[in-house]
């Protein structure tokens, strides 16, 4: 089976494929291990994203959008669908097939206060992945090292530094500094600017993208902050309990969004300019937990525009307009 | 005081302290807390910390506030002469990055600066919403008197509702105790229903649940309503909120942003909004207060400082916010990051990080320059131009 695919797959211009994939925690088992009832963090989500682009996953806390990065990252088991990474199922790889992939998929965590080991220096934070994965020779690794902080805008004196010398926005060029070591194509960034202040939070966008360009990088952006996710983004996807409920292009997104989750999102954010008034579409109530969600529509407890339907059949997440995809079902008439 | 500065100025340049250097800083903070920490416990006549206010439309004055942290490395002057003013029923922004000292100027209203350590070092914060026609500095205040305002005329929302509410008792309590400890003769009864009062105000679903629950059976945006409802409990006439939607989702945001909003008309008081957003100040704020590294730096209202901003921090905040209808490629940003806190240099502090730096920038840190009757900036660019005219 897996071998089919390969073959199929092989030579595809999509560097990153995601077909219904599921992800689920246990809450309770039995004494025999069997799990009676599970939390599904990631539920039938697809798409496909071609190399150099950039994909932002949009939702609010507890969506699952940081579960869908680490699945596809493999770092955690999915528990169905599958990932096709540059042509090759990786789904069912073992880790020691994983480690030559890891190479290639890379990833920037939100907390860069938590997310760097304290007792190395910064030569060595970035030295490491280099040799473990034999980049260049020995003897070449500080060179490589000192011209990769220099393109992450990195002094060269700080390779003696430990981490809890730096600023937040300082040890964030240092993990994605670690991160492109290794010269990856895929890159998942959970959220790697929501710890910082706005002016510097600027500085990190504009280092992803340049990088971006240099490096051709494929991004996977997870965000909640949907004006970060415009500016960096080619494509969008809005998810909301475990769901993906829309997915196209920046433009069309913006331009008219369908679902009316993805409307209040817009709606939501405050506008930096006191004259503009909003007209507001305010969201009723919480965020449903992800343990016993709604049934039918999962939207339909919070949507303003809730029909009877909506609360007994899931709606069917499919191509409205040319590569703009939405699962309502206002959306059918 | 001075003998400091001059110890801290040569160690700058060496980049390390001598041991000598340290007992000499631990020698002037013990000297400087003893002092500080003996004027905070003393027992004072109400005369000594009643004044008047400068313009009776105010219902808070902060002048020239200075609150320093003494620490082994020196002084952190964390909020270094800051004055502004909040007017009845209006909402004062401030807003600045992490580290600039709005969160510090908001604890020294509250005088919950964490002592011995940090310290109202001078100033007067002036309130005139208690009640009994008094107006009381704040900074003056002894210690065992600031419970006649605090919580009381000045309740403050925190940002994070996780961790201040108490995990251990049921919200029901935790609100009744604000009214046991604010109203001395108040019965069981009428506390129960001035609490009930309150989750109703900010708009809980089923108050006799909420009341009977523990702060881990509700959600982030319900633990932020309860917080606001605790507030409102003492009848304030000003509320601090400190980042109040900062760990919450956008919609959940939304709803707590409208009900602040509603309450400052129902309870006829003001609001002082402490926030990094810029997006949230443009929408609820009539004034604001921009800060960076402990001082004010451009103040004005609403409208002067999102359509003629004229420090150029403001400026570069502004335009380095990616906003939804940009369609720009680059974002601006402003480089660097902001300066050391110890040694904090005797020009402007934003000169490195400045874009428009001229040679005036060397000297002395600007002063405010007044633009418009309710517009301060302080900044060389705008003086010479006032000089000039």
């Amino acid at each position: 089976m897996a071998k089919e695919n390969n073959c199929s797959f092989a030579g595809s211009e999509y560097i990153l494929e995601v077909e219904h994939l599921r992800k689920c925690f246990p809450l309770k088992k039995t004494l025999t291990g069997k799990v009676t009832s599970e939390l599904v963090a990631v539920d039938d989500v697809s798409f496909r994203l071609k190399a150099g682009e950039t994909l932002g996953i949009v939702g609010e806390s507890g969506c699952g959008k940081t579960t869908l990065g680490r699945t596809i990252l493999k770092l955690h088991e999915a528990n169905g669908g599958r990932i096709i990474f540059d042509g090759r199922d990786i789904t069912s790889l073992k880790s020691s097939e994983m480690r030559e992939l890891r190479r290639q998929m890379q990833i920037i965590f939100q907390d860069p206060y938590s997310s760097l080991p304290p007792r190395s220096t910064v030569g060595g934070i970035l030295s490491e992945p280099v040799s473990v994965h034999k980049i260049v020779p020995k003897e070449q690794i500080k060179d490589y090292v000192l011209t990769l902080m220099d393109k992450c805008g990195l002094r060269d004196y700080y390779y003696e530094r430990y981490p809890h010398e730096f600023s937040g926005g300082q040890r964030q060029r240092i993990c994605i500094a670690r991160a492109l070591s290794v010269n990856p194509k895929l890159v998942v960034c959970d959220e790697p600017v929501s710890a910082l202040d706005v002016s510097i939070q600027a500085q990190i966008i504009n280092l992803l993208k340049k990088l971006q360009e240099e490096m051709n990088l494929t991004y996977l952006f997870i965000s909640h902050d949907l004006s970060v996710v415009k500016f960096i983004s080619d494509k969008i996807g809005v998810m909301y309990l475990g769901n993906i409920v829309e997915y196209g292009d920046k433009k069309d997104i913006f331009a008219r969004p369908l679902h009316p989750y993805t409307k209040a999102l817009f709606s939501a954010i405050p506008y930096p300019d006191p004259a503009v008034k909003m007209n507001r579409m305010v969201l009723k109530g919480d965020i449903p937990s992800p343990a016993n969600p709604p049934k039918g529509c999962r939207f339909h407890t919070r949507c303003p525009y809730a029909k009877p339907i909506c609360a007994e059949v899931t709606p069917e997440y499919k191509e409205h307009e040319t590569g703009h995809f939405a699962a309502c079902h206002l959306l059918e008439e | 005081m001075k003998k400091e500065t001059s110890i801290s100025k040569a160690s700058a340049t060496k980049g390390y302290l001598t041991g000598k250097e340290i007992r000499a800083i631990a020698k002037a903070n013990k000297r400087e807390i003893n002092r500080l920490e003996k004027y905070k416990n003393r027992r004072a006549k109400l005369s000594e910390f009643t004044s008047e206010m400068k313009n009776d439309g105010n219902i808070l004055e902060i002048e020239d506030l200075h609150t320093y942290f003494f620490t082994e490395q020196g002084v952190v002057k964390a909020v270094n002469g800051v004055s502004f003013d909040v007017p009845k029923n209006a909402t004062v922004g401030i807003v600045g990055e992490s580290g600039c000292g709005k969160s510090v100027t908001s604890m020294s209203v509250m005088r919950l600066i964490q002592g011995p350590q940090g310290q109202i070092y001078s100033g007067s914060i002036r309130f005139s919403g208690a009640g009994d026609n008094e107006v009381y500095d704040i900074a003056k205040m002894p210690v065992h008197e600031i419970h006649r305002i605090r919580g009381k005329q000045i309740a403050m929302i925190f940002q994070e509702p996780m961790t201040s509410l108490n995990p251990v008792f049921t919200i029901g309590q935790q609100l009744d105790e604000v009214s046991f400890i604010h109203f001395p003769d108040v019965t069981e009864d009428d506390a129960r229903a001035k609490s009930m009062e309150m989750l109703n105000l900010v708009g809980i679903a089923m108050p006799e649940r909420v009341y009977k629950a523990f702060p881990h059976e509700l959600s982030g945006g319900m633990r932020q309503r309860v917080m606001i409802a605790m507030a409102l409990v003492g009848n304030p006439r000003l509320i601090i909120a400190d980042e109040p939607t900062t760990a919450l989702d956008v919609t959940i945001q939304a709803q707590i942003l409208d009900l602040l909003r509603e309450l400052k008309d129902k309870i006829d008081g003001s609001i002082l909004l402490i926030t990094h957003d810029l997006g949230i100040i443009a929408e609820m704020a009539d004034y604001v207060v921009v800060m960076y590294a402990g001082r004010v730096i451009e103040k004005g209202t609403v409208e002067e400082i999102f359509h003629n901003p004229m420090h150029p921090y403001t400026i570069g905040l502004q335009r380095s916010k990616p906003t939804l209808d940009s369609d720009s490629d680059t974002l601006f940003n402003i480089p660097g990051n902001v300066p050391n806190p110890i040694n904090m240099p005797d020009h402007c502090y934003f000169k490195e990080r400045c874009d428009r730096c001229t040679a005036k920038c060397s000297g002395d840190y600007p002063d405010m320059i007044q633009v418009s009757p309710t517009h301060f900036v302080a900044c060389h660019l705008w003086g010479k131009e006032e000089q000039n005219g």
